[in-house]
C-alpha cells in the first residue's frame, strides 16, 4: 500500500484499503474557523448534538477576519467563541492567540499517520508532516463534530517524483506552481499527490507545506510527503509527540508516476485569473504592480520573511507600491520581530499587518480596486479574490514579491543588484 | 430522482469565489447569500434563473475555497441541479449534504447549449437535452449518495442515529 492508503487503512481499521473502495475512518483532529465553523455549529445543532465527539480533537482558529472588521464578522466569532467556552474545547485560538489556522494546526497539533479534516479547502496542507489531511465542508464537520467519522472514498494517488535540486531564490512556490501548470487545475482531481525524490527529501516543512498547500488547486483530495529525519526533528524541535511514522510499502502502487528533473527551474508566476495560468518569469511581459503582498497559509511562514527580509534590508519599496506582510502565526510575528526582521519590513516603508489571513481571502486589510495590480506569495487568482473582480492577482514566490515591491513591477529575483 | 428545467451554461473551472464572493460570507442567512449567487461570473444570473433552474458547466465545477455557502446559494436562489462534465471535491459532496442535486456527466459542457430544455434522472445516470433530442449517459449516483442528497445529511444522520 502507499502512504495514502496506510493511512486511511488504519484509520478504518481495516488491513488493507484500494483505490475506490469506501471506507469510514475515524478522526484523528477536526479544524474549522471564523468563516466554516458558524455553518457547522448550527448543522450540528439541527442534527440534535449536544456534545462533541472529543473536545480535545477539535481545534477552532479565527483567521479569516481578525480583529472582526465589522458587526458580522464579530458575530461570526461570537458563535464561536461561546460554543468554545460551552464545549470546554482547549483548543480555541482567538484574537491575538493564533493566526492562520493551517499554521496553527502545523506548529501545534498534526501529527504523522493522522486523518485530520479541516473545514477549509487548505486543510491539505498538513501532508507536510505525513498525516492525511483533507478540506471539507461545514455540514461534514458538523457529522465529525457529532460522531468523530467521516467516510471517504480511497483516492488514487499520483507520485510526483522531484529530481535535481532547486537553484536559490528558486523556491518550493516556484516548484508548485510550476506543477500545477504542467497538471493543470482538475489534473488531480479526487486523487492523492504525493511528493517524492531528492528535492522533496532536501526541502525543510516549511517548503513541503507550500507544496501540500497548493494540491487543492490541481484538484487534489491530499497533498503528503513521506516523513524522515525532518519530520522527526520538527517535531522534536517543536516538543511534539511523535506518533509512529507511516510510510508506503516498496512495492506501493501509484495511478500515475510522474518524474520531473527540476534543477534547471526558473521563478515562476501564475498569470490571472487561474492558478494553472502558469509561466517562468522569463516569459512574463512587463508588469507594473500597486500592490505586492507577502503571507498566507502558503508562504508567510518565518523562512519565507527571512528571504523578505534580505532582498529589502537597506532598500525602500517602491513609492507606487503598497508592500504588505503579514506573518503567519503569532509566533512568527513575535520571532521576526525578535530576529529584526520586521524592522527591515518598516524601514522598507511596508506594512506589518497582523497574523491572518488577510486579503487573500478577499474580506478585509488591503482588497484591491478596480484596475488595480497586486503580486502576492499567497495560493489564489481567481476574479474577484482581493477585492474587485477588475483587480488582477499574479502569484509568486516571496523572493519574487519582494523584489518587485523594489522595481514596482514583477521581476525576477535573480536580477537582483546586491 | 427526476428534475425537469431549462439550462443556464457556463464553461470549465467555475470556483466557488465567483459563486458567492467572500464578502458576502459574512451572511449566515441562505436567502441572503442566494441574493449574490454567480455575482462573480455572470451579473444576470438571477434574472436568468427566474425562468431555468439546471445549470450545466464544463470541468472541475466549484473548484476553489471549501465554502458550503456556494452549493447554500445556488440551491436558495432556486437552481434544481447541477449537471457539469466534473466537479470539484469538496463542492460535491458539499452539494449532496445539503441536498443540491448534482450529477457528473462527461460531454454535458459541450454538448447542450444554454436555455435547452433537460430532464436528469439521477437513479439512472440519464440526461436528456429535450431541445435538442440528445441523450447522455452519466455514472448513475451510488444509492447511499443518492439518500444523502434526498435528505440532506443533517436528516441523514439524524435518522441513522
Amino acid at each position: 500500500m502507499n502512504i495514502v492508503e496506510k493511512i486511511l487503512a488504519k484509520a478504518a481499521g481495516r488491513d488493507r484499503v484500494a483505490p475506490g473502495e469506501i471506507v469510514e475512518a475515524s478522526i484523528d483532529k477536526a479544524m474549522m474557523n471564523d468563516i466554516t465553523g458558524p455553518l457547522a455549529i448550527d448543522a450540528f445543532r439541527k442534527m440534535e448534538g449536544t456534545r462533541v465527539w472529543d473536545r480535545n480533537r477539535l481545534i477552532i482558529v479565527l483567521d479569516h477576519l481578525v480583529p472582526a472588521n465589522d458587526a458580522q464578522a464579530a458575530n461570526l466569532h461570537r458563535i464561536l467563541r461561546v460554543f468554545a467556552r460551552e464545549q470546554g474545547l482547549p483548543h480555541f485560538y482567538d484574537v491575538g492567540r493564533g493566526g492562520v489556522c493551517h499554521q496553527i494546526m502545523m506548529e501545534r497539533h498534526v501529527q504523522p499517520g493522522e486523518v485530520i479534516v479541516g473545514a477549509d479547502s487548505h486543510t491539505c496542507t498538513y501532508g507536510a508532516l505525513g498525516a492525511f489531511a483533507t478540506g471539507i465542508g461545514s455540514t461534514d464537520t458538523a457529522a465529525v463534530l457529532l460522531t468523530g467519522k467521516l467516510w471517504f472514498k480511497v483516492p488514487k494517488v499520483i507520485n510526483l517524483i522531484l529530481n535535481g535540486r532547486l537553484r536559490p531564490p528558486v523556491a518550493p512556490k516556484d516548484l508548485i506552481l510550476y506543477l500545477i501548470g504542467q497538471l493543470t487545475a482538475d489534473g488531480a482531481t479526487y486523487m492523492g499527490v504525493e511528493f517524492s525524490g531528492p528535492v522533496v527529501e532536501a526541502t525543510s516543512i516549511a517548503g513541503r507545506m507550500t507544496l501540500c498547500n497548493m494540491v487543492v488547486e490541481m484538484g487534489a483530495k491530499n497533498g503528503v510527503v513521506s516523513p524522515d529525519d525532518k519530520t522527526a526533528d520538527y517535531l522534536a524541535s517543536r516538543g511534539l509527540p511523535a506518533t509512529p511514522f507511516l510510510t508506503g510499502d516498496a512495492d506501493a502502487q501509484y495511478d500515475q508516476i510522474i518524474e520531473y528533473d527540476v534543477s534547471s527551474l526558473e521563478p515562476m508566476v501564475a498569470l490571472p485569473p487561474a492558478v494553472d495560468n502558469v509561466k517562468p518569469i522569463t516569459e512574463v511581459e512587463t508588469v507594473e504592480i500597486d500592490q505586492a503582498l507577502i503571507g498566507s497559509c502558503t508562504n508567510g511562514r518565518l523562512e519565507d520573511l527571512r528571504i523578505a527580509a534580505a532582498i529589502l534590508r537597506d532598500r525602500k519599496v517602491k513609492p507606487t507600491v503598497r508592500t504588505l506582510v503579514i506573518p503567519a502565526s503569532q509566533e512568527i510575528y513575535a520571532q521576526a520581530l525578535k530576529e529584526g526582521l520586521l524592522d527591515v519590513f518598516i524601514q522598507a516603508e511596508a506594512l506589518v499587518c497582523n497574523p491572518n489571513c488577510g486579503p487573500c481571502y478577499g474580506g478585509h486589510l488591503g482588497l484591491l480596486a478596480a484596475g488595480e495590480t497586486c503580486v502576492s506569495s499567497t495560493n489564489r487568482n481567481f476574479v474577484g479574490r482581493m477585492g474587485s473582480p477588475k483587480a488582477n492577482i499574479y502569484l509568486a514566490s516571496p523572493a519574487t514579491v519582494a523584489t518587485s515591491a523594489i522595481t514596482g513591477k514583477i521581476t525576477d529575483p535573480r536580477t537582483l543588484e546586491a | 430522482m427526476e428534475i425537469t428545467g431549462r439550462v443556464i451554461k457556463y464553461g470549465n473551472n467555475v470556483n466557488t469565489d465567483v459563486i458567492i464572493p467572500s464578502k458576502y460570507l459574512v451572511y449566515t442567512d441562505p436567502l441572503a447569500l442566494a441574493a449574490h449567487a454567480m455575482e462573480g461570473l455572470d451579473p444576470a444570473f438571477a434574472t436568468k434563473i427566474a425562468a431555468r433552474t439546471i445549470v450545466v458547466a464544463g470541468a472541475n465545477f466549484g473548484c476553489g475555497s471549501s465554502r458550503e455557502q456556494a452549493p447554500l446559494a445556488l440551491k436558495h436562489a432556486g437552481v434544481h441541479c447541477v449537471v457539469a462534465d466534473s466537479f470539484a471535491r469538496i463542492f460535491y459532496r458539499n452539494a449532496v449534504n445539503i441536498g443540491l442535486p448534482v450529477l457528473e456527466c462527461a460531454g454535458v459542457g459541450s454538448a447542450v447549449q444554454d436555455g435547452d430544455a433537460l430532464r436528469v434522472n439521477l437513479e439512472t445516470g440519464l440526461v436528456e437535452d429535450l431541445s435538442l433530442d440528445l441523450r447522455l449517459t452519466a455514472t448513475p449516483v451510488p444509492a447511499f449518495i443518492l439518500e444523502i442528497m434526498e435528505k440532506g445529511l443533517i436528516e441523514y444522520i439524524k435518522a441513522k442515529k
